[in-house]
């Protein structure tokens, strides 16, 4: 599309959704926000630059492909059941580590849901980029 | 244990990149810590063989009863012994076999996965452990088959075997689930404390016709013993150690694991000792007529797991130790013919033994491995082989009903064997010149060291039986009945009627295996009775079933959207509809004195949007419409206090508009193409759909809801460490299933791209 309102928004917008989708994962824990909504907020950012460039530009923002992030985001889901299984604990038993405080997300506390939550982030946001790709483009 | 299969599941993921590294070497380098393994079940042997029942457990999954927990006994020791030894021999032969090849290391991956999966078989004390470690065997197998995935011959072949042992797997978890109903849990070890409460239960019929099947499909038993031949499509390696030596053994495996549970009735015996004595004489008759090495061993490996099959239905004490000695036999020399048979492929180019011989002379080493083995087979003293044939006709001699039925077949079976055991094993080497006369060299070390060793081990274990009967026949045969018993075996039992029997058997056998090329004749005259065999009862099957796929898509999946809402939607209003009416009568009243303004605003809002939606004319205003819709309900889930679900709500609106608008741009233009009597229905249809959910709605309003639920949930997410708790419940109560659901999602996803993007496309016009 070729506007350049929507342009100049996007270099705007488009950044600010990503962060923005990166601490509602990081505060989902406590707060409104998880895995699930960051992954759809990342996957609008991207969605945006696209309508507002093209595919391929926001390909080019996006770096991998989003099948990547996908496998990336699974792997990640399920590495974090392992630990408990490596303690002895069924699989997917969550496990807690030290927490530091943050100035957007409150305090925020390491542990294998986290790295779960970020997998079903990545994935999420795969999923969805991946299919706005692929019906924005050629076919 | 579960360090051991650790082990050789690391390995497993290791071996395409250890071969990128290792090239000829891998086979060598990764038997090594398989030797390692079989040196550590070695110093079991004295433990297992006192008496003692090795078990380990971890939890697992707890709440459904299923553990990482093994158990090893005399009987999986055994197992445990053939499968690790067998395999560090495979490996080293495997490496030679393939020498070169392109996807040698992915070909080691799939082999060190069917070596964990059935050391996980023989070794695992939970039952429904047992099955996934089955299933997974299963699954290697159906890659070994296919390796040469290029061919579809052995893409057919793979899959044959894949559905007919995964049939019979499905059967297999079905009995082992209602053993868990029955002795309420899975554990072998507990089970085997109240075996007798199986025995007498209602459903011990059931339970043992489910066993069964599993157990007969994987030990391809009469009338499912077709696959197995299929199976030869495979590399020889894996013929030699999946379908003779070890897979095929897991369905005996678990007859004589099961024994003490379900064995020792009328009904085990007569369909276990009937199925084993058929496959043992089928398989002798169709392994006659065959030309190719590898055939003729397939269907010698069949007879013999009938035998074994037979011997284990029959349940005496002589029975036992006739298969757990039976066993070991067949898995060496078989195991080594196969070998040598890959060997004789791989140096002359053909496996066809009408046009072999003479080999001798330049491949001496192999024809010695694959003398010592067939001498074995034949059961000629002082081979281990012979000690197998002599406690085979002891125990149907004494079998307690029909022993001179089964002694007949029998000897005729065994007869027959002797026969293929001269044909593959001797004919080859021995006779006329080599043809084809272009082999000048013996096979490479790795090709012969295998077969060689096998047979060498049968030729010491039968000149020093005490070898293996105290420390592993007792102990085994001992699991399998489950009480104490002492076995000792001796080379030389005297004259007696056994020993008789032994001779027959091998003047017959000389005898029949002159007769091979009228076997042929007769086989070519008999060919059309195909027909009517099992194989063809599986085409059907299989054809039915495609054939039912076909139609019911046809019937469901249209191509059109309008079709699939309807479906969608009839199911949902049935279904809400019947419990509707099962709940009682929908109080139609809801007081209207505590809504607020905003809130009608907002209904108001929502039905006007889909009165635009469904009266528009453009495609881009009825997805606008739809979006005010979903907006609205979003702003209703944020008033009654569900920011998370809201925030999700507006998310997926969006994007789902981004992909309305995406798709329209390719559509052509509007238009209206259904009929009115058509739009009527639809009409009416979405009007009785509306109606009932607004029913339920008003239903659902009026439902005390648990209390106890939500409570256990806001208690316990503090202890999760979080405050929200939607997103405890999905990332960490609920974990396991938000896994599958992403998994599904990533799945979708790629349909999506495979749809539009790796369709064939028509050919451009314009070019």
């Amino acid at each position: 599309m070729d506007s350049l309102i929507l342009r100049t928004a996007a270099r705007i917008i488009t950044p600010l959704q990503l962060t923005f989708s990166v601490i509602l994962l990081l505060r989902g824990h406590n707060e409104p926000g998880g895995g699930f909504i960051g992954g759809l907020v990342a996957a609008c950012g991207i969605a945006l630059h696209g309508i507002a460039f093209d595919t391929p530009a926001a390909r080019r923002l996006l770096r991998v492909p989003p099948q990547r992030l996908i496998a990336a985001g699974l792997l990640c889901a399920v590495l974090s059941g392992l630990p408990g299984l490596w303690l002895g604990q069924p699989f997917m038993t969550a496990l807690w580590g030290g927490s530091v405080p943050t100035l957007v997300a409150g305090t925020l506390k390491f542990g294998t849901p986290l790295l779960f939550d970020t997998g079903v982030y990545l994935v999420v946001a795969g999923v969805a980029v991946l299919m706005v790709f692929t019906m924005a483009e050629d076919w | 244990m579960s360090t051991a299969l650790l082990i050789i599941f690391l390995l497993a993921l290791g071996a395409p990149a250890l071969h990128r590294v290792l090239r000829g070497a891998t086979g060598w380098a990764m038997a090594l810590p398989v030797i390692a393994v079989t040196g550590w079940f070695a110093t079991l042997v004295p433990a297992v063989s006192g008496g003692k029942v090795i078990v380990e457990t971890r939890p697992w999954g707890p709440a459904l009863g299923v553990e990482l927990s093994f158990r090893i006994d005399g009987w999986s020791l055994v197992f445990l012994l053939l499968i690790a030894g067998i395999g560090a021999l495979i490996l080293i032969y495997a490496g030679s076999y393939l020498h070169g090849h392109r996807q040698a290391g992915r070909f080691f991956g799939f082999l060190l996965l069917f070596m964990g999966a059935m050391l996980g078989v023989v070794a695992a004390d939970n039952l429904l452990l047992l099955f996934v470690f089955w299933e997974l065997t299963s699954l290697s197998s159906y890659l070994l088959i296919g390796f040469d995935h290029e061919r579809p011959e052995s893409r057919a072949a793979a899959l044959q075997a894949l559905l007919v042992t995964g049939g019979g797997g499905l059967a297999l978890l079905a009995g082992f689930i209602l053993i868990g109903q029955i002795g309420g849990t899975y554990s072998l070890t507990a089970l085997l404390g109240q075996a007798g409460a199986i025995r007498d239960h209602a459903w011990y019929v059931p339970v043992l016709l489910l066993v069964l099947a599993g157990a007969f499909t994987k030990s391809a038993q009469v009338p499912f013993h077709f696959w197995l031949p299929g199976a030869m499509a495979a590399p020889t390696p894996v013929s030699a150690y999946l379908h003779s030596a070890t897979m095929v053994k897991a369905g005996i495996f678990l007859l004589g694991r099961l024994h003490p549970l379900l064995g020792d009735t009328d009904l085990w015996y007569q369909l276990v000792t009937g199925v084993g004595a058929a496959t043992m004489i089928t398989g002798a008759l169709l392994a006659l007529p065959q030309t190719d090495l590898k055939r003729l061993l397939a269907y010698s490996t069949v007879s013999a797991l009938g035998t074994l099959t037979l011997l284990l239905g029959l349940g005496t004490k002589p029975a036992m130790t006739a298969a757990a000695v039976f066993m070991i036999v067949h898995s060496l020399y078989k195991g080594a013919l196969f070998m040598v048979a890959g060997a004789v492929d791989h140096e002359t180019g053909t496996r066809d033994v009408r046009a072999l011989g003479g080999l001798r002379r330049v491949m001496p080493v192999t024809a010695l491995a694959a003398g010592a083995a067939a001498l074995s087979m034949c059961g000629f003293p002082p081979l281990l082989g012979f000690l197998g044939k002599e406690l085979l006709y002891e125990a149907t001699l004494e079998a307690p009903r029909a022993g001179i039925l089964l002694t007949v077949l029998g000897v005729a079976a065994n007869g027959i064997m002797v026969a293929v055991a001269v044909i593959v094993g001797y004919r080859p080497f021995h006779g006329g010149p080599a043809r084809p006369a272009e082999v000048r060299h013996e096979a490479p070390p790795g090709l012969w060291i295998g077969p060689l060793l096998l047979a060498a081990l049968g030729l010491v274990a039968g000149i020093f039986p005490a070898l293996i009967d105290r420390p592993l026949v007792a102990a085994a045969v001992s699991a399998i009945r489950a009480g104490p018993g002492s076995v000792e075996l001796k080379l030389w039992h005297g004259f007696n009627s056994v020993l008789l029997l032994s001779g027959i058997t091998l003047a017959a056998g000389l005898g029949i295996a002159f007769l091979q090329g009228w076997a042929q004749t007769l086989a070519a005259r008999l060919g059309p009775l195909a027909r009517f065999g099992p194989e063809r009862a599986y085409a059907l099957a299989l054809r039915g079933l495609t054939g039912l796929a076909t139609a019911q898509t046809q019937l469901l999946q249209r191509g059109y959207l309008r079709g699939y809402v309807f479906i969608t939607l009839a199911s949902a209003v049935a279904l809400a509809g019947v419990a509707l009416a099962r709940f009682g009568p929908v109080p139609l009243w809801v007081g209207f004195e505590d809504v607020r303004l905003h809130e009608i605003a907002i209904g108001v809002l929502i039905l006007a949007a889909a009165l635009v939606a469904a009266s528009a004319r453009s495609r881009l205003a009825a997805v606008a419409a739809l979006g005010v819709v979903g907006y609205s309900v979003a702003l209703i889930y944020a008033l009654y206090g569900a920011p998370d679900l809201a925030v999700t709500q507006i998310l997926v609106e969006t994007l789902t508009l981004v992909l309305f608008v995406l798709v329209i741009v390719n559509l052509p233009q509007f238009s209206q193409l259904s009929s009115r009597r058509r739009r009527i229905f639809d009409a009416l249809f979405s009007a009785v759909s509306g109606v009932v959910i607004t029913l339920l709605v008003l239903k659902a309003l009026h439902v005390e809801p648990g209390k106890r639920v939500a409570t256990y949930f806001v208690e316990n997410s503090l202890h999760a460490q979080g405050r929200n708790v939607v997103n405890v419940i999905l990332v960490d109560f609920r974990a396991l299933d938000t896994l599958g659901e992403i998994a599904v999602l990533s799945i979708a996803a790629l349909g999506v791209l495979a749809l539009l993007k790796l369709r064939p496309r028509p050919p451009k016009e314009d070019a």
